[in-house]
């Protein structure tokens, strides 16, 4: 059950003032023959966090990764329909998909530190499309650690690898690596599933301070979770999209009995 | 049921037959151990005690010594094998280090990948006489010569396809979540192969090159028949070049006493030097464990 105490406060938003980032238009997603993705409308808001919530299979981690091309690494996986981000649709086949990922940064379930130090690991996507002098670069990775809460834990050890740091740190680890290319979206795909509660509420919390200058989109098994960073949730299932709109809708008022049925606990 | 017996021991049949057949496959495996094992260390006291004897300074500082000559020692031997197996390992860690990338990445996309991967297979098994043959064929026939550049060619090819395919073995380990997270930076495929993909696996990818290294460091067929062997002190890679596995072969069987013990003294400088390695290998591998 959802405790209406923790929904999040934000004033009631009028979607019609909002600016759609991304915007995703008669989406169908395929694993080879599999169909994964059926007729997905949706935009995703400016500055706004974006849950996408249902069963295990239902398509969400699938769209999530449409929207940066992360399927476009395995054969056999493809996308028909639109996703406008910046004007164009980035199905094209002529979007530089490396450009467009350095745009839509991404965090993903387990913490994957490169085996390289704390420093080295937020400089190496950085160096990908900037020239910094050193001083500019170190002024980056403190910005880019102090944005995910972790400069103060790690500013003594620079030097040390990643991956000696813990599961919640290294997973701010990532978030700070991809907030330090400066990306217009940042999507997170079950950022916290792999972590205990105290991480769990310090990436919640960055979520909330994220917002103020990212557009993000999150992917979560945890319903709680959604209903207190988000301000929009998506409900998913079997690939199709069944309910989209303002989180506190969603969770209070669902217009779909699956919806409620779902985020009640009676089904999934 | 008794009220002295033991509450931990079961008459019933099923169990009794389980642990009789637990008991009969421990043994054997237990023997089989023993059995292997008993023969590495015997190696290993035989060659201490024959060679221990014959290690002195002089196997370091002097030449193999004439026929009927006393003394002598096994410097050309050892800074030829040094020479050629260094010539070689700079020649395979690249190559081997770029295939098994290559493999890595697109081994499963492309079917000139997938019969790279095959034919490095069949080199594996290769028997390190027909490459000799083969490079005797193609550079000592051709320029008319034994060299230690040919002997270098012949271990090399020896030793690509060990590096080939622990480097893409190695690759495959590194999960693929960290490919994607560089490739959700923006991050170009070389450079998540290399920067990213093969970092993550350096020690075992050193470790490939130690197997390698000590795997040639003992080859005697394809020296044979390319560097062939030389009795004077020569560093020169265009002539035929002394190294420790073919001089063990021509003093063991030889009838003088002095080159059976320099024989020994060579084969435990080996043996000596590949365990060395595989240790070190080991190590690494350990190491990169904890980290």
């Amino acid at each position: 059950m959802i405790n209406i105490a923790t929904l999040s406060e934000s004033s009631p938003v009028s979607v019609d003032d909002l600016t759609p980032v991304i915007h995703v238009k008669e989406l169908d997603f395929f694993y080879g023959s599999f169909q994964g993705l059926k007729q997905i409308n949706l935009d995703i808001y400016e500055r706004k966090v974006t849950a996408f919530i249902g069963p295990s299979g239902c398509g969400k981690s699938t769209l999530l990764r449409t929207f940066n091309r992360m399927y476009d690494l395995y054969p056999g996986q493809r996308a028909k329909g639109e996703i406008v981000f910046n004007g164009r649709n980035i199905l094209d086949k002529d979007v530089d998909v490396n450009v467009l990922r350095a745009k839509v940064g991404m965090v993903f379930q387990k913490p994957t530190p490169f085996p390289m130090s704390i420093y080295e690991n937020i400089a190496f996507g950085v160096r990908l499309y900037e020239n910094l002098s050193k001083g500019e670069m170190d002024e980056r990775v403190e910005w880019a650690l102090n944005k995910a809460a972790l400069w103060g834990e790690v500013k003594d050890k620079l030097g040390k690898s990643g991956l000696s740091l813990s599961g919640g740190q290294q997973q701010r680890l990532c978030i700070a690596r991809a907030v330090a290319v400066k990306p217009d979206v940042v999507l997170l795909d079950e950022p916290t599933s792999a972590l205990d509660p105290i991480s769990t509420v310090k990436i919640e919390e960055l979520i909330g301070e994220l917002k103020e200058e990212y557009t993000i989109a999150i992917v979560t098994h945890n319903m709680q979770q959604a209903a207190r960073c988000s301000d929009f949730t998506a409900y998913m299932y079997l690939g199709e999209l069944v309910e989209f709109g303002e989180t506190d809708k969603i969770f209070l008022n669902p217009t779909k009995k699956e919806t409620q049925d779902y985020i009640t606990g009676r089904f999934g | 049921m008794s009220t002295t017996a033991d509450p931990f021991h079961s008459d019933n049949p099923i169990y009794k037959n389980r642990l009789l057949r637990h008991r009969i496959g421990i043994s054997l495996s237990i023997f089989a151990m023993a059995f292997g094992i008993g023969f590495l260390f015997w190696i290993l006291a035989v060659l201490l005690i024959n060679g221990l004897g014959a290690i002195d300074i002089e196997i370091f500082t002097r030449t193999t010594p004439a026929p009927g000559s006393e003394g002598g020692g096994l410097l050309n031997p050892i800074v030829g094998s040094l020479l050629m197996v260094g010539t070689a390992t700079l020649i395979s860690t690249p190559i081997g280090i770029f295939a098994g990338v290559y493999l890595a990445e697109y081994g499963h996309e492309s079917k000139f990948a997938q019969i790279t991967r095959f034919v490095t297979d069949i080199m594996l098994s290769a028997p390190s006489i027909v490459i000799g043959l083969f490079v005797y064929a193609v550079i000592v026939a051709n320029v008319k010569h034994f060299s230690g550049w040919a002997g270098s060619v012949a271990i090399a090819l020896i030793a690509i396809p060990v590096v080939v395919r622990t480097t893409d073995n190695m690759l495959q380990l590194v999960p693929a979540s960290l490919r994607e997270a560089a490739f959700a930076l923006g991050a170009p495929r070389w450079k998540v192969a290399t920067f990213i993909r093969l970092r993550a696996v350096k020690a075992g990818v050193v470790t490939g090159i130690l197997l390698a290294v000590a795997r040639i460091s003992g080859e005697t067929a394809p020296l044979l028949f390319t560097a062939l062997s030389n009795q004077f002190f020569s560093s020169d890679m265009n002539r035929p070049m002394a190294n420790l596995p073919v001089v063990i072969f021509q003093f063991a069987m030889s009838p003088y006493e002095n080159w059976k013990s320099l024989a020994w003294g060579g084969a435990l400088l080996i043996t000596v030097s590949v365990l060395g390695l595989n240790i070190l290998s080991r190590s690494l591998i350990r190491q990169n464990k904890t980290t």
